[in-house]
């Protein structure tokens, strides 16, 4: 077994732009579910809609600000959409919307009938659209080793753009950080731990709820744009395990934490290529073939999610008295 | 306490409705051993480390085999024509990999039929020795878009014959197959209404029994299953183990599947979801051990099986004319079995003890446990009967889609919602309601908007009634907020 290889690779997954996106997806979730309590199930539809919002409208020839701000306005329509009928209903509701929601976007998105726009399943390809974004980066071409790690300065999966992508997850963080302390991320906490309580206090509970949804699918559209920049916009890659996978990572690390999520996605994906290239080198062929050691990875995932919702639901870095889980 | 004549009569009633679903599985093989055909009379092509093969069925737009239209292959091996048989199913062995152009002689098509997607003829096929690909050419009225896009399948992808439709990387059996194999489009004509709403009734009244289960489930315990579509996968697969594998008649597979379908319910309360209401975990809590189920087991099944789509029964199925509307006897079959489980579980309901005790559990189960009903017994008991109902659901869609694969139950799940919500979560006649009218919706929006889009009317559908009637249809208006 080689074991440089494979802790070189545990350990480039750790800075991975995936991982960056997912941390980012989960601090969004984060304000939904941590802070307020919703039970938000659609974050895929999200990052989808930031991506595609982001990807067409560089592909139309709008500059790169242009087509953030398009993301951006299609994730808050999204969340407006998703909140006025359901937000007053009981949170498995929500729960339904959302996830019924994702996935009308992702089947609109891989129709034949919009192959001009979004170019159906097959997605679009991420050269179409990554030039503006790559143009803005500072460093020279070419390619730059740090310590065992070796990628390209500014093309697809750069350290441009590692370095865009923790910088937008350190910004997040800030973000939850300063909200938690501030009297509307109090009043959050409040309507996750008795809704009536802070109504009776006044407070309109439905447009608190309403904003908080917007700010967190914000940042999951964002985090759908760091996912697919170095990669391609496909809708398939980014159905409902897509959303599991995030709500996994922020159980990991712990909900209505600042750091949870960023250490949840971290640990999922590194520990995740620890198992599959212990696997894959130490499982022979006639055992398990090299798909199957990909699917086990995901069934570990799956049990995961299961044993720490039931032993542990207040993750790695959470606190058990502000145990988020249980508020409708 | 329970009187023994009760638990003697609560016995009975359950021991009834289980020789009742297996009375009529026992139809099945007997409906289905006569619509088998004779089978092709063209030796098929088998893929060998020599051989590759490229083939396909044709289909005409009522989903009748397509015979004797002719093919020419063309690419490294030289050329040959090949004619479609009796099922429609065609196959052309070459002898090297590489890229095959296949032309379909359109002068040779049945009267009346034409291409779907005119500018796909011909079309090149990748294929590699010891594997086979498919070239799929859906008939049909022309459409602007044309909606067969996709190539041929890559080649280690086992192209679904019996499906004119299929898309080739076989992922998404639930979206992207139509049953009926007919086109989106075209202009809207009665015969094309009545097609299309027959279809929506066959697929509501199984998604009814993959549904009921769910809505019992949330009626007696409040939980939110989203593994519920894994038990839908859980009895087609099995099916699929028992037809393909350990080559049962289908009547055996099928009423095993089901009792083993009850047995995971069963065998899941005991040892995961009582356990977890005894600790007091809360619904949220659950809901998400529902979903970590759910990625497990999805992927559990794609760890044996793989990804591609697999057929219960590789024949293809004979079709009947009621009417002006075209089925196959597998879809009239499925209907009257659905019918008739679903008859039997209403009665279930109503006229026996142990289901108006279930009844009372799902309106108010702390009364329910006051007036002396065991309400863990009615939950385990509606955990099996909702398992193994969602099982013969499995099944059932698995011959009526002609195909299975892991992911069915997953991309069914939300319709299932969609219904359950509609008719009124917890209630079971909702669950009924609700489900064939999503079953009618998802097939009659193929008349209007493109049919890889027809899932999300239904979503959307979901959506709007929460707008409007939360309660849904049957529900009865309450405080839910």
């Amino acid at each position: 077994m080689d074991w440089t290889r494979i802790l070189t690779n545990v350990f480039g997954e750790l800075l991975a732009p995936t991982t960056a996106a997912y941390a980012l997806a989960a601090v969004g979730l984060n304000i939904h579910f941590g802070l307020t309590g919703l039970l938000n199930f659609g974050q895929a539809g999200f990052m989808l809609l930031g991506a595609y919002g982001f990807a067409i409208s560089t592909i139309a020839g709008l500059p790169i600000w242009a087509a953030l701000l398009v993301a951006i306005a299609c994730s808050v329509v999204f969340a407006l959409i998703l909140g006025i009928p359901t937000l007053k209903l009981r949170g498995d509701y929500l729960a339904i919307v959302t996830i019924a929601a994702a996935e009308i976007v992702r089947i609109v998105g891989r129709s034949t009938a919009l192959t001009d726009l979004t170019g159906a399943s097959s997605g679009l390809r991420g050269n179409s659209y990554k030039e503006s974004f790559q143009a803005l980066s500072p460093f020279p071409d070419g390619t730059t080793d740090i310590g065992p790690l070796s990628y390209s300065n500014n093309a697809s999966n750069s350290w441009w753009i590692r370095l865009v992508g923790w910088a937008l997850v350190a910004l997040a963080c800030l973000l939850v950080w300063r909200l938690t302390n501030s009297p509307w991320g109090r009043v959050l906490k409040g309507i996750r731990e008795d809704e009536d309580a802070v109504r009776s206090l006044g407070k309109n509970v439905y447009a608190y709820k309403m904003q908080a949804l917007v700010l967190g699918g914000v940042i999951g559209a964002v985090a759908g744009i760091v996912y697919v920049l170095p990669r391609a916009v496909q809708p398939d890659s980014m159905g409902r395990p897509m959303t599991f996978f995030v709500w996994t990572i922020l159980l990991l690390g712990g909900a209505a934490t600042v750091w949870g999520p960023v250490l949840g996605s971290m640990i999922f994906w590194a520990a995740l290529m620890l198992i599959k290239s212990v696997m894959r080198s130490t499982v022979p062929d006639t055992v398990m073939r090299t798909e199957q050691i990909e699917q086990f990875g995901w069934i570990v995932v799956g049990v995961t999610l299961m044993m720490l919702v039931i032993f542990r639901p207040q993750g790695l870095l959470g606190d058990k008295k502000e145990l988020a889980i249980n508020v409708r | 306490m329970r009187p023994p004549a009760t638990m003697d009569r609560s016995r009975a009633a359950r021991q009834g409705l289980l020789a009742l679903l297996l009375a009529l599985l026992a139809c099945l093989p007997l409906v289905l051993g006569s619509a088998s055909p004779a089978g092709a009379t063209t030796t098929p092509c088998a893929a060998d480390p020599e051989t590759a093969c490229i083939n396909g069925t044709l289909r005409t737009a009522a989903g009748a085999p397509a015979v004797g239209v002719t093919l020419t292959v063309e690419g490294p091996a030289g050329a040959s024509t090949v004619t479609s048989g009796p099922d429609g199913r065609w196959s052309a062995a070459v002898t090297e990999a590489g890229d095959y152009t296949v032309t379909l002689q359109e002068e040779s098509l049945p009267a009346g039929e034409t291409l779907r997607d005119p500018a796909n003829n011909p079309r090149t096929v990748t294929v590699e020795l010891g594997s086979s690909g498919a070239a799929l050419f859906p008939l049909g009225t022309p459409t602007a878009g044309g909606s067969g896009g996709s190539g041929g399948s890559g080649p280690a992808a086992t192209p679904a014959p019996g499906d004119s439709s299929a898309d080739p990387e076989g992922a998404e059996p639930g979206v992207d197959t139509t049953a009926t194999g007919s086109s989106s489009g075209g202009s809207i004509t009665w015969g094309r209404v009545a097609q299309q709403a027959t279809a929506g009734l066959v697929f509501g009244s199984l998604l009814a029994l993959a549904s009921i289960g769910l809505s019992l489930i949330f009626g007696t315990t409040g939980l939110s299953n989203f593994a519920h579509g894994e038990q839908v996968t859980l009895g087609g697969i099995l099916a699929y183990v028992g037809v393909q594998t350990l080559h049962l008649p289908l009547l055996v597979a099928g009423a095993l599947a089901v009792a083993l379908a009850g047995l995971s319910g069963y065998v899941q309360d005991r040892f995961l979801w009582h356990p977890l209401r005894r600790r007091r975990v809360g619904m949220t809590q659950q809901l998400i051990v529902t979903i970590g189920l759910a990625i497990a087991l999805q992927y559990t099944y794609q760890f044996f099986f793989g990804a591609s789509s697999l057929r219960i029964v590789t024949t293809s199925p004979e079709t009947v004319r009621l009417g002006p509307v075209f089925l196959t006897q597998q879809s009239v079959i499925s209907m009257v079995i659905a019918a008739l489980v679903l008859g039997g579980v209403a009665y279930f309901l109503v006229g026996t003890r142990t289901g108006r005790a279930t009844r009372a559990v799902s309106d108010n189960p702390a009364l329910a446990a006051a007036s002396g009903i065991s309400v863990d017994r009615i939950i385990r008991l509606v955990w099996t009967v909702g398992a193994a109902l969602a099982g013969l659901g499995g099944v059932l869609m698995g011959l009526y889609l002609n195909a299975t694969a892991w992911n069915m139950g997953g991309t069914l799940l939300l319709l299932m919602f969609a219904a359950v919500t509609l008719g009124g979560l917890g209630t079971a006649f909702g669950a009924l309601v609700g489900s064939l009218v999503i079953g009618l919706v998802v097939e009659m929006s193929n008349l209007v908007i493109p049919s890889d889009m027809r899932y999300a009317g239904a979503l959307v559908i979901l959506i709007v009634i929460l707008l409007f009637r939360p309660q849904g249809i049957l529900g009865r208006a309450e405080r839910i907020g």
